[in-house]
């Protein structure tokens, strides 16, 4: 199923995706998920549409812990973010709830693009612009991690944390 | 494989149950501490609950499972104090240790009361790294990790490449460790250091306290690092001893010969005091350089700084004098051991004559969720660790980052202030 991409700059905060003063919301994730990027992309929370993309350059999601982050993007309908590189503690937590954290060259992708995901083969296409981009396969575990839709369910079908 | 091993490869070593780790390797370790806070907790509570029952834990590891309520303290509105209820009852109902509000902040107090040299230690707070400073191996995760860690008291972990950053000669008169990891900042970027270790060396490193070493530390996550690190030798003892916890320690250096990705060399004599423009902390500049800029509001606070030393240098600066007009003051002691202390010293009385506000331990202003929001338009000085658009609670207010002894100078005169003009 094909979305659209929601392009951002270089080094997007977790300030920036869900800022500290809505602090008061994180037991109501759903609410929370309304001010997901308001300051950086106000038309984002509107406009975005299950199965669209968010595209981003280099480092997203630097700064604070807040797993919050991937939960209020995923809240919003992200089938998952693409970036040039993720900062350590976003890309783990995106992961362990289930959504795909994929680092490839998002140069070619312009805010708008329609985006196909091809996640087990290993490429996203640009039907905007036909350009193929491939990226380079998660490790192992964070692989089995993601298939299996996150940290949790992993280690209940493991019944322990254990490497794949 | 080499054996010659980095702080990070032989802390990490002794957690994997077969004594080996290499830089690349991924493993599983057993951690020694692991916490939360009221930001995360309900988060990671609600996954508590999702695991089978029968995964208990024994009474040593409940003493080492730590719930802090430092985020917002006194909680300011009834949804924070509905969260709060729900990170405080989990910990007492479970047999965990509360850090209650006014405590301390996590990081401050896992330095006074936990962390020892070659532990392993996760949180959910991304400054959990401070704990480098003793020489742990630190590290901040997210909510879901953290509850795997709290049920099944290990992890997984790739084992950073480290980055040395050695530190000659001695810093100068109104010089601090801030300026040294802000100078750092200014090297590396904020992604310069991604899942990498910084591990701290150097005559300057040898010559800074405890307290130093963990704003060193503190800010490792700032250059995008997994975690920060500093030897353990004679003055991490001293600070073990200050705070009654002398058996703790242990000397740990890395091997001479390990393995490092990239060397930095910095000579510590040749620093400034450095300051951190809006809105990102590796947008640095030395003080000198930074004129005119009026300031509305100050903050000295936060995980990075205000342990006691740092608030003996405000005292000196401030020295009876009066914060500029129309300046708001506002400085939040790390730790209720650090409040008493500055008590004891005189410093809060000195503190509030100049005009400042001083509030109860806590995160505080750091992170926009408590009192101290910037106006539309104002500028704040800050001696916390961040200044990303939005962080203090107002998107349409700009930060500047800079040591306590910068803060305290620019309080005075009401713009950017080079506090050697005070010392």
């Amino acid at each position: 199923m094909p979305g659209r991409a929601w392009k951002l700059g270089d080094n997007i905060s977790t300030d920036e995706i869900t800022p500290g003063r809505y602090i008061g919301l994180r037991s109501n994730l759903s609410e929370l998920a309304k001010y997901t990027l308001i300051d950086t992309r106000a038309d984002f929370v509107k406009g975005a549409r299950e199965g669209d993309f968010v595209v981003a350059g280099r480092n997203f999601g630097m700064g604070s812990s807040r797993e919050h982050a991937p939960v209020v993007i995923k809240l919003c309908g992200i089938r998952a973010v693409l970036a040039k590189s993720f900062a350590r503690i976003f890309y783990r937590n995106a992961i362990n709830i289930g959504l795909p954290a994929i680092i490839c060259d998002t140069f070619k992708i312009s805010d708008g693009d329609t985006l196909e995901l091809e996640l087990s083969e290993g490429y996203i296409l640009n039907q905007t612009t036909n350009v193929r981009i491939e990226f380079p396969r998660m490790s192992k575990t964070m692989e089995a991690i993601l298939q299996e839709g996150g940290l949790i369910p992993y280690v209940e079908k493991k019944g322990d944390l254990l490497l794949a | 494989m080499r054996t010659a091993k980095t702080l990070a490869e032989k802390i990490i070593g002794e957690h994997t149950g077969n004594g080996s780790a290499s830089s690349g390797e991924i493993v599983i370790v057993k951690v020694d501490y692991v916490f939360s806070h009221d930001a995360s907790g309900p988060l990671l509570i609600s996954n508590l609950d999702k695991f089978p029952s029968g995964s208990t834990i024994s009474n040593e590891e409940k003493r080492r499972t730590i719930f802090f309520i430092d985020h917002a303290v006194p909680a300011p509105t009834k949804e924070l104090a509905n969260d709060q209820n729900i990170v405080r009852n989990y910990a007492i109902n479970n047999g965990l240790v509360l850090s209650d509000a006014g405590n301390g902040i996590c990081h401050q107090v896992m330095a006074e009361d936990y962390a020892s040299p070659g532990n392993l230690i996760v949180g959910t707070d991304s400054h959990t790294c401070t704990a480098g400073g003793l020489c742990s191996f630190a590290t901040g995760m997210g909510a879901t990790d953290i509850s795997v860690a709290m049920k099944l008291r290990k992890t997984w972990l790739r084992v950073p490449e480290s980055i040395k950053i050695d530190v000659g000669g001695e810093l100068g008169r109104g010089v601090f460790a801030k300026d040294l990891i802000l100078k750092v900042l200014s090297i590396l970027g904020t992604d310069g250091a991604l899942y990498k270790s910084l591990e701290f060396c150097g005559s300057a490193i040898d010559d800074m306290d405890v307290y130093g070493r963990l704003t060193l530390t503190n800010m490792a996550v700032e250059c995008g690092a997994k975690t920060g690190l500093v030897q353990s030798d004679s003055r991490t003892r001293k600070y073990l001893e200050e705070n009654r916890r002398g058996e703790g320690w242990r000397e740990l250096f890395p091997d001479e010969s390990a393995g490092y990705e990239t060397e930095i060399s910095l000579d510590a004599t040749e620093l400034e005091p450095e300051v951190a423009l809006p809105s990102s902390p590796d947008n640095v500049r030395p003080v000198s350089e930074i004129k005119d800029v009026k300031v509305n509001e100050v903050f000295i606070g936060s995980c990075t700084n205000t342990r006691i030393e740092d608030m003996r240098v405000v005292a000196r600066i401030l020295n009876g004098r009066q914060k500029a007009k129309g300046l708001k003051l506002i400085v939040t002691p790390s730790s209720r051991k650090v409040y008493l202390k500055c008590i004891e010293e005189g410093i809060v009385e000195l503190l509030l004559s100049s005009g400042a506000i001083v509030t109860p331990p806590g995160c505080g202003v750091c992170f926009g969720a408590l009192g101290g929001i910037p106006a539309d338009g104002d500028v704040i000085f800050s001696s916390s660790n961040r200044n990303f658009p939005g962080r203090t609670g107002n998107p349409k207010a700009q930060t500047y980052l800079g040591s306590p002894a910068t803060a305290a100078a620019t309080a005075i005169n009401g713009y950017v202030s080079d506090p050697r003009e005070f010392l």
